[in-house]
């Protein structure tokens, strides 16, 4: 049944895009199953990979993929490390703790909450789990969005490589650290607005209550490395796609045009979806383009990119992303050049 | 999408990180430093498999099993996250194909580096030995930064691959990871002197040579990019660690 030791010889290339996930079947008969799809599918893969090789022999294929395994491998970690805490809050920290920790009124407990993701050193792919088990928890919406937002953005680790990546220009690091603070609470602040508690639809994920707590630990993680993980294949098959197809002549026209070049990187953000930790140093290597451009690159790749938009579509449903990531967008690039030509 | 499938998914997920990261498979794609991590997330993911498979069994066993074992059929299909499929892929990607570290296709996408100065405004001299070995990106910033000052007169040793550079010329390169494969970006260095001519791209070499004045700009970013005059230069195996 397992395939661990499937040879992995040097590197004969299979069409990823060619072999599209199998639809589940109904198992309304048992006998086929999903199981006996997986089974077949795993099978069929084995048999056929002289011939799925000879597909993909091209240089740009063959960069796609490992670009493609590569943001995978990077974010596996940080996403297993996301969803055991949300497990952990799901199952043993109980309802009322967040009573007590979060201030009552939920104005102030927006900004307590960006304060918290300062704190918590994740990785975007974590805080999207960890932010839809809050708001199961009972925590305001509000509160959670502040968290999601600020948690990968201004974290130790990521202020920290800020401030190597960008030596001698401190303010980049301060910039980047009150723009997105300043989008975090904003975003909660509007969603206690103008929110909806009916646009947000959490998965149904199977009933924790009657368990025993052992077993609703890993029932909570089981589906949750499914369902954050499925989507997360998708942004990372997305962020390979553009990292391929995107040539770097194109930007270098539009970094000679001021508003262009913001604009052209709040989207390059948006589309090559790099961990909040690396982003820093992709950012400085755009060095063609002004620093203000640079810092709303910054502030929107945390909040917004491919990886989380296809991650929150999957946790929190689609009404909510429809609203939620363009009004996100706009606001990290109206704060993050705010800051920029205040700072910069 | 059933809790057995899952289990079997989740285990290979696991098993494939797992595997990529004991073996050095893993270098292809990330820093070294993220091992640790990625060990513990395989080893979590193939508990969670354990624990899934576990409970899988017990609930067929039990006559308890309607709440669990029906969430792929009666209605209840959409309930278990059929998005999960896709976790194959990766399985797939690291198991069967395992792609090869970057090469000269994504190094003539992108523009070189800018080697960064030294933090200091001295640098360091090169390290004893002649040949003195030296990164590429050491070089560059050396070369560029300061004149060549702290490489003349010495023989310098580098590897990386043949890229073909912005004018069709070889040029050695070296894609520089911060975090994954994603943010990779080439250091290339141009060669005067013994230019290995018709070698094909991604071929890893080994350059003895010297610091040479000569620069070019890379069109694709505008930055300076170092040249080295080479006086010999050997075919080598890819480096276990590909990137710098």
């Amino acid at each position: 049944m397992t395939q661990t030791d499937l040879p992995a010889s040097a590197a004969p290339p299979v069409a990823l895009p060619e072999s599209p996930p199998a639809p589940a079947t109904p198992a309304r008969e048992r006998r086929i199953g999903s199981l006996e799809v997986l089974a077949g599918l795993l099978v069929l893969l084995v048999v056929l990979r002289g011939w799925l090789a000879g597909l993909m022999t091209g240089a740009r294929l063959q960069t796609w993929t490992t670009v493609f395994v590569s943001v995978l491998v990077q974010a596996v970690p940080f996403l297993v490390f996301g969803v055991v805490l949300s497990a952990i809050i799901a199952v043993f920290v109980p309802r009322s703790f967040w009573e007590k920790a979060l201030p009552k009124h939920p104005a102030l407990a927006v900004p307590a909450a960006g304060l918290a993701g300062v704190v918590l050193p994740g990785c975007e792919c974590g805080s999207v789990p960890i932010a839809g088990s809050l708001i199961r928890r009972g925590v305001t919406p509000a509160a959670a969005i502040a968290f999601l937002l600020a948690a990968p953005a201004i974290n130790p680790i990521v202020l920290t490589a800020t401030a190597v990546a960008f030596p001698g220009k401190p303010e980049m690091v301060i910039g980047r650290g009150a723009a997105s603070l300043i989008v975090a609470v904003g975003m909660g602040w509007l969603w206690l607005k103008l929110g909806k508690e009916s646009w947000i639809r959490l998965p149904h994920r199977p009933d924790l209550e009657g368990k025993a707590r052992f077993e609703a630990f890993w029932s909570a993680i089981r589906h949750d490395v499914m369902h954050a993980g499925g989507y997360l294949v998708m942004g990372a098959a997305a962020a390979a796609t553009i990292n391929v197809v995107v040539p770097a002549t194109w930007l270098a026209r539009l970094a000679a045009h001021p508003v262009l070049s913001v604009l052209a990187l709040a989207v390059l953000a948006v589309l090559l979806s790099i961990c909040s930790e690396a982003d820093a140093f992709v950012a400085a290597s755009l060095s063609q383009f002004s620093l203000t451009a640079r810092l709303v690159f910054l502030v929107v790749g945390p909040m917004i990119d491919l990886k989380l938009i296809a991650m929150q579509t999957g946790v929190f449903g689609r009404r909510f992303m429809w609203r939620f990531a363009p009004t996100t967008l706009v606001a990290a690039i109206l704060v993050g050049t705010a800051t920029g030509l205040v700072l910069l | 999408m059933s809790r057995l499938t899952q289990a079997v998914v989740l285990f290979l997920f696991g098993g494939a990180i797992l595997r990529a990261s004991v073996t050095d498979l893993f270098l292809r794609y990330v820093k070294a430093g993220l091992r640790p991590y990625l060990i513990a997330a395989g080893v979590l993911l193939i508990v969670a498999a354990a624990m899934t498979l576990w409970s899988a069994m017990r609930a067929r066993s039990t006559s308890s099993s309607l709440e669990e074992e029906d969430h792929d059929g009666h209605g209840h299909a959409h309930h278990e996250p059929r998005v999960g499929w896709l976790l194959v892929l990766p399985v797939l990607g690291l198991l069967l194909v395992s792609p090869p570290a970057l090469g000269s296709f994504a190094a003539g996408k992108a523009g070189s580096v800018s080697a960064a100065p030294a933090s200091g405004s001295d640098y360091p001299p090169l390290p004893a030995g002649d040949p003195a070995q030296v990164g590429l990106l050491d070089y560059a910033s050396r070369a560029l930064f300061d004149d060549g000052k702290s490489l003349t007169g010495r023989n310098l040793r580098m590897s990386g691959f043949v890229t073909p550079g912005p004018d069709g010329q070889p040029m050695l390169a070296r894609i520089v990871l911060t975090c994954c494969a994603a943010d990779g970006r080439p250091i290339k260095v141009g060669m005067t002197g013994k230019v290995p001519l018709d070698v094909p791209a991604d071929t890893w070499i080994q350059v003895d040579g010297v610091y040479t004045a000569k620069r070019a700009k890379d069109p694709a970013n505008n930055v300076d990019m170092a040249y080295v005059e080479v006086k010999s230069w050997e075919a080598i195996p890819e480096p276990k660690q590909p990137y710098s």
